[in-house]
């Protein structure tokens, strides 16, 4: 097993570079001076010079990549100019937001939709799977700010059960329960597509399984129903959903720029819209190039479980 | 194409889809026919007036703007954008993966490497940093849109291409001397732009989302042009105090969404062939029964099979699988039951344990008594306690029929525990007492192997040992033996043979091997089309059949027990069951067949245990 997660980590390297070199490209597509365009408003004639000397951007194309590269695999992101802080540091903080966000939307999505799944499954046709499925109808149609919006005005304005936005009360909060208040209504509107997603797959992924011949084999056994769906069907269909899991991982990072935004939540989503309207490049790629990082680790992580559960897989 | 537009029009949600998209496409394209005011026209007097007011059926925005005439103006101009976006991501990602999967090879694997490293990103990411690059504007929010999405579909294209550029056609094509040029233009895209087009439909109410998004967070649309993203991005400062200026167009994304997926699921259904036999359909714990008519009076058998009759109830179509068949076993007895795939005999044994499989699987007739007691009409726990505890069943393919993330001892303990409540450790013990019993070699370090690595012949031995978990007093062995080589074959009939007579064990055996039911049976039934056609000894029956239909089976066996085991030598087909005709099923192929056997109801006639369903046998056997 350690053996396969160095392997699956020594692969990734590949991976990470080429990240680096899309997200550098992209941003050489900028029109103009870059070191204008990327100071923007903040482009003082000192700025502009010190820009050029920090990124050398005086320098040829590939010279330039890998200086970036380098400042980066040391540590430094550079300097966001609209926040005159070190970028890293910016994204570090937002991001262990968005973590707190897009997790919790990830493990909701994930339980409510296996469990839907295989309700529906189990139930095919019954009235349970008629209501789960037009439900998930629903949820993967609805794009995830409106729902938002929609739960702000139903749960927060008229119910007043929860608060409004935000990721900690500004007077008194900070606590655990305090956090959760706020996070249910974003989680929750978050998990919502991913969810009837998962659910979908899951469902279909059951019945597959449930034709299968081990199943009768565990029936003819003796097994009980609930044994042969909750254990056997289960943990088969889970080889063809966790690759799902892990894909939907990442609609949910994308979703929580824009719940984030309905929400006021403090994360990187925010972060980057917040510098492209500023044109804040240093802070945009820096934070784009670490966030696809974090998803890429992630995805081994995904790997990793699948080998765990299907002995078929090589370690 | 006419079935097909049936096909997607009998899934009502579909055509409920196609409905809602229909009428705004409708009403986004007789813009300029309509009275609409100017979506552009601020009137800061007339702000946030609620819908149905004078003027505005929708009422007003945060600039007093009529939001009916935005809303329309918006969705059209959401709807091209996400269109041409679409257009943009299937040409571009299509040549990539048409030029990828043609030429494959180092150009292949460069660009998929590629592709691979854009789809390591969360798509907005990408589109973000596209943006930051381009600028925000609509126009940049498109590309970005467009952008993320060729992967998809250079992915998607990457795979049928090189699949097809295998096919003789291409290879004609090049032997011809076609360029390259020619022959993707005209050989392989008319080929690939079916999967086009069906990937566009499917990811086309996606783009059309993504643009909204980018247009929500201020990086697509920028005022006073209004796309459905960017009205409800402005509403949202206005969202306590006039909420329809937000519910106006987050509806319409909604719909806009939701009729684009109910349109794709539905042509993806109506393409999708195995939904339409139903076949997705979850097998129920037990077989459904539906009996009609009496059901026959208990027997002093251990088992006893009585007038069962199974169908297969698919659409209008019954297939009648099992046709009042009749069996019985007494303890340490074992039973053959022989015939072509199709007889019906797996049916009937898996009709036993209420296995078969249901949907379509029905048992509409008989009884089945396990020791006088009535197994179709118990309850599914009652039923449950007796499975692999009283009747145990031994299946074809172990590789398919163990379950393949489970290890071996587990699934052994497992057949246990489901019915004693043993420790684990216990049930382990007794899982390898079991190995050990079927002469599994090397049974201690077995226990933890994964099915698939295992022989076949060992996994037929894991298939016995947990047929035998429970000591039951039947074993229905399902052609247990047809997956393996000659050699192993005769161990597992032997061992079979051995437990048979060391346990008092009752067998019933269904094969199409004359071979294997000399080996091991002391009666035998031949199956044909569903129905008993011959019964008895199976010294009588081998040296003196008197059906037709087995006397052919028999000349089939060139050596008992070795040799050539296929039927294939008898001219013909077995029947289909749906519609079988009238008088004996054989006819067709039977060279003895006369006008006589073509009417009525053929009995199954004879002196028990001597029985056989033909109006000229061979032998008589009264
Ligand atoms: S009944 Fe007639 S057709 Fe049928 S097997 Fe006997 S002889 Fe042949």
């Amino acid at each position: 097993m350690g053996r396969y997660i160095l392997k699956r980590l020594l692969s990734a390297i590949p991976v990470l570079l080429g990240i680096t070199v899309i997200v550098f490209l992209i941003m050489a597509m900028i029109p103009g001076d870059p070191a204008t365009a990327i100071l923007g408003s903040y482009a003082t004639p000192e700025n502009v010079a010190k820009l050029n000397r920090d990124l050398g951007l005086d320098k040829p194309l590939v010279q330039r990549y890998f200086i970036w590269l380098g400042n980066m695999l040391t540590g430094d992101f550079g300097r966001s100019f609209s926040l005159n802080r070190p970028a890293l540091d910016e994204i570090v903080e937002r991001f262990s937001a968005t973590l707190v966000l897009a997790g919790t939307s990830f493990v909701l999505c994930s339980l409510l939709g296996i469990l839907a799944g295989v309700v529906s499954a189990a139930r095919q046709y019954g009235l349970a799977d008629k209501a789960i499925t037009f439900v998930v109808l629903i949820g993967i149609s609805v794009p995830s700010f409106f729902l938002g919006m929609m739960m702000i005005l139903l749960f927060a304005v008229n119910l007043r059960w929860l608060p409004v936005s935000g990721m900690y009360a500004i007077y008194g909060g900070g606590d655990l329960p305090d956090l959760l208040r706020h996070l249910a209504m974003p989680a929750l509107a978050l998990a919502a597509v991913a969810t009837g997603v998962i659910a979908r797959l899951s469902r279909s992924a059951m019945l597959e399984v449930l034709r299968q011949d081990y199943i009768r084999t565990a029936r003819a056994k003796g097994v009980p129903e609930r044994r042969v769906l909750m254990g056997h069907a289960l943990r088969a269909a889970m080889v063809s959903i966790i690759p799902v899991l892990g894909i939907q991982a990442g609609f949910v990072l994308s979703g929580a720029v824009y719940i984030e935004l309905v929400f006021q939540w403090p994360g990187v989503g925010r972060m980057l819209v917040d510098a492209i309207l500023k044109r804040d490049i240093i802070l945009v790629q820096g934070g784009v190039v670490f966030v696809a990082a974090c998803y890429v680790l992630f995805n081994i992580a995904v790997d990793v479980a699948q080998s765990l559960l299907d002995p078929r897989i090589k370690t | 194409m006419s079935a097909f537009l049936r096909l997607l029009f009998r899934n009502r949600l579909a055509a409920l889809g196609a409905v809602v998209l229909g009428a705004i496409l409708l009403l986004v394209l007789a813009i300029p026919l309509l009275p609409l005011p100017d979506p552009d026209v601020i009137a800061t007097a007339d702000r946030f007036q609620p819908p149905f007011s004078e003027g505005h059926l929708l009422g007003t925005d945060h600039l007093g703007r009529d939001l009916l005439s935005r809303l329309l103006y918006g969705t059209r101009l959401s709807l091209a954008v996400g269109v041409v976006a679409a257009l943009i991501a299937a040409s571009i990602g299509s040549a990539i993966g048409i030029i990828a999967g043609y030429f494959g090879g180092r150009i292949d694997n460069i660009i998929m490497r590629g592709v691979d490293m854009l789809m390591a990103f969360p798509y907005i990411l990408l589109a973000l940093a596209i943006v930051a690059a381009l600028g925000p504007g609509l126009l940049n929010a498109l590309i970005a849109v467009a952008a993320v999405n060729i992967p998809f579909f250079a992915r998607n294209i990457r795979g049928i291409t090189a699949g097809l550029a295998q096919r003789e056609f291409i290879d004609a094509a090049r032997l011809a001397g076609l360029g390259h040029t020619r022959i993707i233009l005209q050989e392989l895209f008319p080929n690939v732009l079916p999967v086009i087009v069906i990937a566009m439909s499917t990811t086309v109410g996606w783009m059309i989302l993504e643009t909204a998004g980018l247009s929500f967070l201020g990086l697509g649309s920028q005022p006073p042009q209004a796309d459905l993203g960017s009205m409800l991005g402005e509403a949202r400062a206005a969202l306590i105090s006039a909420p329809h200026t937000s519910f106006v167009p987050g509806v319409m994304i909604f719909l806009i969404v939701m009729s684009v997926n109910l349109l794709g699921d539905g042509i993806r259904d109506a393409l999708d062939p195995r939904l339409k036999s139903g076949a997705l359909s979850r097998p129920l714990p037990m077989t459904q029964v539906r009996r009609r008519g009496d059901v026959p009076p208990a027997t002093d058998d251990l088992l006893a099979i009585q007038h069962l009759e199974t169908q297969f109830h698919v659409g209008k179509r019954i297939y009648r699988a099992v046709n009042r068949v009749s069996l019985a076993v007494k303890p340490g007895e074992c039973l053959g039951v022989i015939g072509e795939s199709g007889s019906g005999k797996s049916v009937t044994a898996l009709s036993v344990m209420g296995l078969v499989s249901s949907p379509p699987g029905v048992i509409t007739g008989g009884a089945v008594r396990l020791e006088g007691e009535d197994l179709l009409g118990a309850k599914y726990e009652t039923l449950r306690a007796k499975r692999g505890e009283k009747v145990a069943y031994i299946f074809q393919d172990p590789l398919a029929t163990l379950h393949p993330l489970y290890k071996v001892g587990h699934q052994l303990a497992e057949a246990i525990q489901v019915h004693h409540k043993p420790s684990d450790r216990e049930a382990r013990a007794r899982a390898l007492d079991l190995l050990k019993s079927v002469r599994m070699p090397n049974a201690e370090s077995r226990l933890d192997n994964y099915p698939h690595e295992m022989s076949g012949g060992m996994r037929q031995r894991v298939g016995i040992a947990m047929a035998l978990a429970n000591d039951p007093e039947v074993i229905i062995a399902d052609e247990p033996t047809t997956a393996l080589d000659v050699t192993v074959q005769a161990q597992i009939l032997a061992l079979l043979d051995d437990l048979r007579r060391e346990r008092g064990l009752a067998i019933v055996f269904i094969t199409h091997d004359f071979g294997v039911v000399a080996q091991l049976c002391d009666s035998v039934a031949v199956m044909y089309a569903g129905r008993i056609v011959e019964q008895g000894p199976t010294d009588t029956v081998l040296n003196a059949p008197a059906h037709p239909y087995t006397k052919r089976l028999i000349a089939c066996v060139p050596e008992l027990g070795g040799g050539q085991r296929e039927l294939a030598a008898i001219p013909g087909l077995p029947p289909v069951v749906d519609n079988l005709p009238e008088g004996c099923a054989f006819a067709p192929r039977c060279d003895k067949a006369r006008d006589e056997c073509r009417r009525g109801d053929i009995p199954l006639d004879g002196q028990a245990p001597r029985a056989v369903r033909c109006l000229f046998p061979e032998e008589p056997v009264t």
